[in-house]
Parts: structure tokens; C-alpha cells; sequence
């Protein structure tokens, strides 16, 4: 490899990360109220409503059956108003973030419904507000479970972004491609798919550590 | 006026395919200072009634009065003031098993806005009086289930509540931590004078803390009292079980053993009660001696009702009615109280 495919290698992780980070931050604003919505009002959660649990039920169920490569290319029109392009790392945010969001929601609730029912019940039983239980009791109860969410989360947006590439998004997706699809290098095809297992790696690693640190169940 | 007062309560699930009527007509009345115990089944509807004290399950119809204020007709802002005033404590503990110990009495103290430092200070002071201070900062999780509903019962206490319900508070734990526990709340009732209600499915439970029961079966309370006067004189068919059988109502279903009934069917059989001082005199014997006739001793025993000795026996009498009579009215005339077991108990004593 050349010294110049070698910094573009490097470039390639830059903005594979780049583009993971964000998309699942500006996810996790997004999806993780979402997500509450969906603990809090179902009908067995804090604060019932029907017609608020369907609608973030049914938006999450279409978005979440729109496959990446088709969503790259739905929004697209979205893409040109917020971004002012189409490629790019930047511009692969937007469609990232619209497929984070709702795995996100799902994540959230799975981990929120996981909460003893009985601690809910106690912290009423004190006189919280639905607010504080959200806040101080199914959060904290749920942290662990969050952030296993969390790093399943970020693999997945990882392995959307490497997609991306096909669009001309840029990072080792892109790279991996128009090098080792378009050209038959099969040397940098292969060191991009090593570098997004050691991505995927890093952050199982690093989620695991954290979870294992914040769990206090374990005796 | 009594500090809870509950009148006429229904509650009425409606599932699928199904109504279930819980709570049929319930009328309350608690005492402030009472220790009131409620003893039902499980499914008797017992923690459905403790939930609709502070309105985690609201009625069907009927109302409940706490402190004077009706809950039905408080805002939802309201009622949450007004529960800071009633703690509970649970079968589970439910603590917050991602928060320390001293984390999980502070966290009733900060909602309603005391200040963390204060709150801790605070939250201190309640683990001293219920003895795990130096557990502070330890988790949930490596506590024992005794140690837990301490700490519950630290983290219910904190708002300075004038009513603590206890929702089968001592059934996840041993006989020797439930006295224990039971010890504890005993203590805070007479050194504060708040107003303790224990479900229970356990009469060993409600003989040893409760001033006052009432016992819960279908929805219904078919029974209630001071402890003293159901214990010497059950009358429904519930208390009676409760009280002769000596069996918790779990175990109400099960059959007895077979040489138990038949011992029991063979006579006239009556149960009497005595206190601690009637026995210095020698009744049963004297009475042996003074008709010349012997009785059968089916079963004898010494129970602890609200800390003073009770003693229980049972008798099978002679079958001779006019002397089984006289027995009885001897028995009476000295002073215990006598209470005739009909075929109706062996009901539940042979299975149904």
C-alpha cells in the first residue's frame, strides 16, 4: 500500500466515526424521548394514552421496515434542504440519524419496560411526579440495560454508514468500494473490512466495561 | 375522627372475558396510633383495599378519607402531597436497586425538594434508628432481605408520614427476621405514634403487633375486632378457622391429617381461652374431680397475642349432654372463655 492510500485509509476511519458519533447522538435526541413515550404511555405504563402509544408505535414501525439503502435515497430531497448537498460525510448524517432514531425508540422502551413494576409502584406510593419517575427512577433502574442498547445502537449505525459509501458518503465504506469493488484491490478491500471489525470491536468493548461499571445488581 | 375512614369501597377489574369483583361494599374505620391488621387468602382483594388507601388503585365506587381529606376529590397534584404523608413498604422491598442505600432514603426527601445536604443528614438518622447506619453507601443487592425492608422501612419513614402501610411486608422473609421486623415497626408505632396497617396472610403476624384486624375473604370483610376479643371469641367462619385451626388461610384448603379428624369428630368438643392468671388455679382438673368424669385434652397451646400469654385448648367433653352442660357452665363460671366447636369447623379442618 501506498503512503497515499494509506492516509486515505486513515481519513476513511475519521470519517466513519465522524459519521457514526453524530448520526447516533443526534439519534439518541431524538429516539430516546421516543422511546419514553412509548414506557410511559402504553397502556400498562405510567400515563396511559392510546392515541399517543399508536402514533409513536405505528411512525417507529414504518420507519423502522424502510431498508437503509432505500431510506439513503427517500431522503435525499431532506438531505439537500438541511445539509445543502448530498454527498459527503455530513450529508450521510441526515438518513443516519432518520434510520437511528427509531431502532433507538425501540431500544429505549425495551430497556424502560424492563423496570420491576413494584419500584414504580413505590416511588408513586411517595408521591413522585410521572416526571421524576422517568427521570429518577426508570433512567437510573435502566441504565445498564441503556447501554447495552446503546452499543448495539452503534454497530448497527456503523455497519449503515459503511453502506453510505455506496453514495458517495466517504468513510471506509466508501473506500471499500471504489477501491476494492471498482478497482479489484483486493489488499485495501480487506484492510477496511478488518478496520470496521476492530471498529465494531472497540465499541462492544468499551459499552461492556462501562455497563459492568455502572451495575450495581451484582452482589 | 378516625384517620382513615373508607365507605362503602368497591373495586371492580374488568378484563377480557371477565369481571372480577375485588372489593364488595368495604367500610373503614382506623384509628391515628392503631397497629390495624388486614388477614385474607391471597386474591381475598387485601392488597387491592391497601392500594386504595393511597389511591395507587382507585376505587370503582365508594370513598376514601385520609386525614380528612377525600382522595377522590384531590387534584393529581394534591394526592401526591398527600402521599408523602402515608409510607409503604413492601413484600419485595422495592428499592432502587442501581442507588445506595442512603441514595434510596434520600430519594422520598429530595422529590418533595429538601435539599441533599439536609436530605442526608436526615436519611442518617433513619438508618441509625433502623440500624443499618454503616450499610450507607453498600447497594441493595449485597444486603440480606431482612436488611432490605430495613432499609424500606428507613426510606418510607423519611417524609415523616403519619400513616405506614405495610403490603405483606415480612412474607419474603424467615420467621426470625419477621419478628425482627416486626419488632422494628412495633417500636417506631409506640415512639411515634404513627398509624401502622399490615396485610398479612399470616395470623402469627397479626397476634403479635395488631391491636385491631379485619379479615378480608372474596372482597368481603366478614370479621373485625380487636385482636383480644376475635382470638377468645372468633365468630365467622373465616376467624374461626384463622383462630382454632391455627392455620394461616393459605393453608386452609389443605386436609389435616386423618387422625387429627377423627380425635376431633369423636366428642363434644369445646375450646376455651385462658389469661395468664387463671391459670394458677387448677380449673380443668378441679372440674375432672368435681363431676367424676373425664375429658379428653385434644390439643393444648400457648400463644402470644399482642405480648401477654394466651392459653388454648381444646376439649372433647363427655357425651352425656346434660353433664357436657354442667362442664361447660363450670367452666364459664370460672372465668374462661368457652366456645363450642360445631361440625362447621371440621369443615375446613377434613377438606372440603
Amino acid at each position: 500500500m501506498s503512503a497515499t492510500e494509506i492516509q486515505m485509509i486513515i481519513k476513511g476511519i475519521g470519517e466513519t466515526l465522524y459519521m457514526t458519533i453524530i448520526s447516533t447522538l443526534i439519534g439518541y435526541v431524538i429516539g430516546l424521548p421516543w422511546g419514553i413515550g412509548l414506557t410511559v404511555t402504553n397502556k400498562d405504563g405510567i400515563h396511559p394514552n392510546t392515541v399517543v402509544f399508536r402514533i409513536l408505535d405505528i411512525l417507529a414501525n414504518i420507519m423502522r421496515s424502510i431498508p437503509f439503502l432505500i431510506m439513503l435515497i427517500v431522503v435525499i430531497p431532506i438531505t439537500q434542504v438541511i445539509v445543502g448537498k448530498t454527498y459527503g460525510p455530513t450529508a450521510m448524517i441526515v438518513p443516519l440519524t432518520i434510520s437511528a432514531a427509531p431502532l433507538i425508540a425501540r431500544m429505549v422502551e425495551s430497556s424502560l419496560n424492563e423496570v420491576d413494576k413494584g419500584v414504580i409502584e413505590a416511588a408513586q406510593s411517595m408521591g413522585s411526579s410521572n416526571f421524576q419517575i422517568v427521570w429518577k427512577v426508570m433512567l437510573s433502574e435502566a441504565k445498564v440495560s441503556l447501554i447495552s442498547g446503546a452499543t448495539i445502537t452503534i454497530a448497527t449505525i456503523l455497519g449503515y454508514s459503511a453502506m453510505a459509501g455506496t453514495l458517495g458518503g466517504g468513510g471506509l465504506g466508501d473506500i471499500a468500494i471504489r477501491y476494492g469493488y471498482y478497482r479489484w484491490q483486493g489488499n485495501i478491500l480487506i484492510t477496511t473490512v478488518i478496520l470496521l471489525i476492530l471498529l465494531v470491536q472497540l465499541f462492544q468493548v468499551i459499552g461492556t466495561v462501562i455497563g459492568n461499571r455502572l451495575d450495581k445488581r451484582k452482589r | 375522627m378516625a384517620i382513615i375512614e373508607v365507605k362503602g369501597l368497591s373495586r371492580t377489574f374488568v378484563t377480557k372475558d371477565a369481571t372480577v369483583e375485588a372489593l364488595k361494599d368495604i367500610d373503614l374505620s382506623i384509628e391515628e396510633g392503631d397497629v390495624y391488621g388486614i388477614i385474607g387468602m391471597s386474591g381475598a382483594g387485601k392488597s387491592t383495599l391497601v392500594r386504595c388507601l393511597n389511591y395507587l388503585e382507585k376505587p370503582t365506587s365508594g370513598t376514601v378519607t385520609v386525614e380528612g381529606h377525600e382522595l377522590g376529590k384531590l387534584s393529581e397534584k394534591e394526592l401526591r402531597a398527600l402521599r408523602s404523608d402515608i409510607g409503604m413498604i413492601f413484600q419485595n422491598f422495592n428499592l432502587l436497586m442501581q442507588s445506595t442505600v442512603i441514595d434510596n432514603v434520600i430519594f422520598p426527601l429530595t422529590i418533595h425538594g429538601m435539599s441533599k445536604a439536609k436530605a442526608k443528614k436526615k436519611a442518617m438518622n433513619l438508618l441509625e434508628t433502623v440500624g443499618l447506619a454503616e450499610k450507607a453507601s453498600s447497594y441493595p443487592a449485597q444486603l440480606s432481605g431482612g436488611q432490605c425492608q430495613r432499609v424500606a422501612i428507613a426510606r418510607a419513614l423519611a417524609s415523616d408520614p403519619k400513616i405506614l402501610l405495610c403490603d405483606e411486608a415480612t412474607s419474603a422473609l424467615d420467621p426470625q427476621t419477621t419478628q425482627q421486623i416486626l419488632a422494628l415497626l412495633k417500636k417506631i408505632n409506640q415512639e411515634t405514634g404513627i398509624t401502622i396497617i399490615i396485610i398479612t396472610h399470616s395470623m402469627s403476624v397479626v397476634r403479635e403487633i395488631c391491636h385491631n384486624v379485619a379479615i378480608v375473604e372474596k372482597g368481603e370483610i366478614v370479621e373485625r375486632g380487636l385482636v383480644e376479643d376475635i382470638f377468645t371469641h372468633p365468630k365467622s367462619k373465616a376467624a374461626r378457622r384463622l383462630v382454632i385451626e391455627g392455620k394461616d388461610p393459605d393453608q386452609w384448603e389443605e386436609a389435616a391429617s386423618a387422625k387429627e379428624v377423627k380425635a376431633l369428630h369423636e366428642s363434644r368438643r369445646i375450646r376455651i381461652v385462658y389469661q395468664q392468671n387463671s391459670s394458677y388455679e387448677p380449673v380443668i382438673a378441679n372440674m375432672v374431680l368435681h363431676f367424676g368424669k373425664p375429658v379428653n385434652i385434644l390439643k393444648a397451646d400457648t400463644k402470644d397475642v399482642n405480648g401477654t400469654a394466651r392459653g388454648e385448648m381444646i376439649l372433647g367433653l363427655s357425651d352425656d349432654p346434660k353433664l357436657s352442660d354442667n362442664q361447660i357452665s363450670y367452666l364459664k363460671e370460672h372465668g374462661l372463655a368457652v366456645d363450642e366447636l360445631t361440625t362447621d369447623d371440621d369443615v375446613a379442618k377434613g377438606g372440603r
